[in-house]
């Protein structure tokens, strides 16, 4: 919030380590990346979601894409390529993906196949503790 | 269970493991029951008391048997005995069960004995062959199993052991001193003996246990053989140690009553300072210090306590879960928990867990963090306000800074600061797991404060230190610290707390608060501090709000404190099962601060005081709502100057 900014404001610049919730950052060719530590706000506004089954669960925190197998819900009319929050049963979000398949062939292809690309997940706090931000 | 029935088989049926537990159901019952009461029957294969004897006769429940041998009377409701049975009846068996007192108690714990199960089944006759007794005999001698007649045994020969090892001892000892073997022989009895003769070994003795010299004269072996009786030379005995602890500990506890007559107190506890030193892998220098604060029972415990990991503590989130919540879920995957105690509503200690706690998806999800138990304590004695600006001073890696957080519930503002840019890094993990919005994390040098920032509404300062109440963590803190590490943190400390104190706002409305702790039980780091800070600066100690652990010292060997130091708090990990750790709570009363006194005032008052450093109070003058607002005020502050340093001269600065 602004008042952070304003107190913020009054640290050396090199002793600034941090301030609020980082959302991502912006790369050198003025795109930005989201990173896993802007889900506790997006989560709540995600229009398609997946759930993941709690054995796949461990997987997706590991950083592995979701296989049909481990599939446990999707929202309908899920697009291709589009844009996921990752959940797990337990309704806990573990992460953003991106959907390989529509929601309609997710039924038709075979337990092996990805279904949810990885992109960011909770378990990256532990993994990258000193890259996250 | 698998066991076929074969009720014309007479099975010679030794103290199985259901033997032994049905036996001790029937003694039970036994008890309740009167004798002569047919119990209800339990269902065992071959005891077949359905079919009954082949003359009709009911088999009678072995308690009955018992009672009847016992009384040498026929059971009453009873056909199966008849007087012609007190022939083979043994007097001596009745008589050992009525020395029990109670006919139905057999040997109570439902022993079974080995040999007497043939013998009984012999002895009822053919005519009761389906008689399960259970191997139930009245004697009891028959009634222990062989283990357990060794371990009988063995008593009286453990005693002697021990008290083998302790004589060896006082033989060498005894050698030089006098000739008092014939008090020895008398000694062997009893333990108590032992320890009331503790003697102090010469200091040949010592020297020949020390390691170096027993590396040393490893080469005179031979020498000293022909010379001492027992072993020469030999590496510490750990058993031999840890006898002569509790000797000598005896010894000083009634030391009028049990010393040795020649030998100083202090040669006692040259001992047992040495004798724990290597015992429990300390270096002198500590143990002298922790003997200093420590009476010697509480010792012996806390060194105990500190060999052992105290149990994982985690802090539930209330940003994001509920403790319920968590504790289900968190069952749900396998994980033995408790709820804290009663003084934490947040805590959660786990016993045991079949998946790693720090890697469950609560915990990534940032339900949960992974907290010491005493590191709960200085947040709640802070009791930060919704709204509040708070600073952390050395916050890594983070726990109580969100914990902090968590008690705002996101409102305000938290400085989180450390001065280790490593360790900033999981800090701002942390945060971001947990969902902390208001936190500001910076990597100042804690001394730099009041200038960097300051006005805050709160303080908290978990300082750096010597770590001697996290022994169990991290067991090279037994050895590697010394007297110059202790002061120089110390001095540290110091340095850390006026700048704290100088960080608040006095005039705040909600605050004005500093909470000083330290993960350390050396008075030197604790009351010293705290001591100097109140004689340094306008603040008084107040109540932690904590109500249980140990009140801080308000005198040790020669300092003598301030008598308010009651209101800190002390822990340790032989009493309250957490790290050891010392919460102070001051309360700033004026921004002012006093120059340089030295009067032994310790709530130094402002009135004696010459305001040359009156700037930085300006500064400070902040008020809560209008932050902003105050910060444009700040340039007419030091035109102000002047006046202040009169008033400040007469009475407290006012808001």
């Amino acid at each position: 919030s602004e008042k952070l900014l304003k107190v913020a404001a009054s640290i050396p610049r090199d002793s600034l380590v941090s301030l609020g919730t980082c959302f991502g950052k912006f790369t050198k060719t003025q795109k930005f990346r989201l990173s896993v530590t802007a889900l506790d706000f997006l989560a709540p506004y995600a229009k398609y979601k997946v759930w993941v089954k709690p054995g796949s669960e461990q997987s997706f925190l590991y950083g592995n894409h979701v296989l049909k197998s481990g599939l446990g819900r999707i929202t309908e009319n899920t697009a291709q390529y589009q844009g996921v929050v990752v959940y797990s049963m337990a309704d806990v979000p573990l992460g953003f993906g991106v959907a390989a398949k529509s929601t309609q062939e997710c039924r038709k292809v075979d337990p092996m196949a990805i279904v949810v690309f990885h992109q960011a997940d909770v378990g990256e706090y532990v993994r990258n503790e000193d890259t996250l931000t | 269970m698998g066991r076929k029935l074969d009720p014309t088989r007479k099975e010679k049926r030794g103290p199985g493991r259901k033997a032994r537990k049905q036996r001790g159901a029937e003694v039970e019952l036994a008890r309740f029951l009167p004798p002569g009461k047919a119990g209800p029957v339990p269902p065992r294969g071959a005891r077949c008391r359905r079919c009954g004897l082949p003359d009709g006769r009911q088999v009678p429940l072995h308690k009955e048997k018992r009672a009847v041998r016992a009384a040498g009377q026929i059971p009453r409701g009873q056909s199966g005995f008849s007087d012609g049975n007190s022939k083979w009846l043994t007097p001596a068996k009745a008589k050992k069960i009525q020395s029990k007192g109670n006919n139905v108690e057999l040997s109570s714990d439902g022993e079974v004995e080995e040999g007497s199960w043939e013998m009984e089944e012999e002895e009822d006759g053919s005519s009761e062959e389906m008689v399960d007794d259970y191997g139930a005999s009245s004697s009891e001698e028959e009634e222990l199993l062989p283990i357990e007649k060794v371990a009988l045994k063995q008593k009286p020969d453990r005693g002697d052991l021990s008290e083998d090892d302790s004589e060896e001892e006082e033989e060498d000892s005894n050698r030089q001193n006098m000739g008092q073997k014939e008090k020895e022989s008398t000694d062997l009895q009893l333990n108590l003996d032992i320890d009331e003769e503790f003697k102090l070994p010469t200091n040949e003795q010592i020297e020949r246990e020390d390691i170096l010299f027993y590396l040393l004269c490893a080469g005179f072996l031979a020498v000293y053989d022909s010379l001492m009786v027992f072993l020469p030379a030999e590496p510490p005995d750990l058993h031999v140690i840890h006898q002569r602890i509790k000797g000598n500990m005896e010894v000083l506890q009634d030391f009028v009553v049990k010393r040795e007559e020649g030998r100083t107190r202090q040669e006692y506890l040259a001992l047992l300072r040495r004798d724990m030193a290597a015992y429990y892998s300390y270096s002198d220098f500590l143990l002298m210090k922790l003997m200093d604060i420590f009476p010697l029972p509480e010792l012996i415990n806390f060194l105990e306590a500190n060999e052992v990991p105290r149990p994982v503590t985690v802090r539930t989130n209330t940003l994001k879960t509920r403790r319920r919540d968590l504790a289900q879920a968190l069952i749900n995957r396998g994980v033995n928990l408790d709820p804290l105690g009663k003084w934490s509503k947040t805590g959660l200690v786990i016993y045991d867990s079949s998946v790693p706690i720090g890697a469950t998806p609560e915990y990534l999800a940032g339900h949960y963090m992974l907290q010491g138990a005493s590191s709960l304590l200085p947040v709640m004695a802070l009791a930060p306000q919704e709204n509040e600006r708070i600073l952390d001073m050395c916050c890594a890696p983070g726990g109580k800074t969100s914990y902090i957080a968590q008690l705002m519930k996101n409102t305000g503002m938290i400085l989180a600061n450390d001065s280790n840019a490593e360790r900033l890094h999981s800090v701002v993990g942390n945060l971001h797991r947990l969902g902390v919005t208001n936190a500001v994390v910076s990597n100042c040098d804690g001394r730099q404060f009041p200038k960097v920032l300051g006005g805050f509404d709160r303080v908290l300062l978990d300082a750096p230190c010597s770590g001697t109440g996290v022994i169990s963590k991290d067991p090279a803190v037994k050895t590697n610290k010394d007297e110059k590490d202790i002061l120089r943190c110390a001095h540290l400390q110091k340095e850390l707390i006026l700048s704290a104190i100088d960080s608040v706002n006095a005039a705040s409305e909600t605050g004005g608060y500093i909470v000083y702790c330290t993960c350390s039980i050396m008075v030197e780091e604790n009351e010293w501090v705290v001591d100097y800070a109140l004689k340094k600066r306008n603040v008084r100690l107040v109540a932690t709000g904590l109500d249980f652990g140990k009140e801080g010292f308000t005198r040790f060997k020669d300092r003598r404190f301030h008598p308010s130091l009651k209101s800190t708090r002390r822990f340790y990990p032989h009493t309250h099962n957490m790290d050891g750790f010392f919460v102070a709570k001051f309360k700033k009363f004026s921004n002012a601060i006093p120059q340089a006194q030295k009067e032994p005032a310790v709530e130094a008052a402002s009135l004696s005081t010459v305001p040359n450093t009156v700037m930085e109070p300006q500064l400070k003058k902040k008020k809560l709502e209008g932050s902003k607002a105050d910060r444009e005020q700040k340039q007419p502050q030091p035109a102000l100057k002047k006046r202040h340093s009169l008033q400040v001269q007469r009475r407290p600065l006012k808001a």
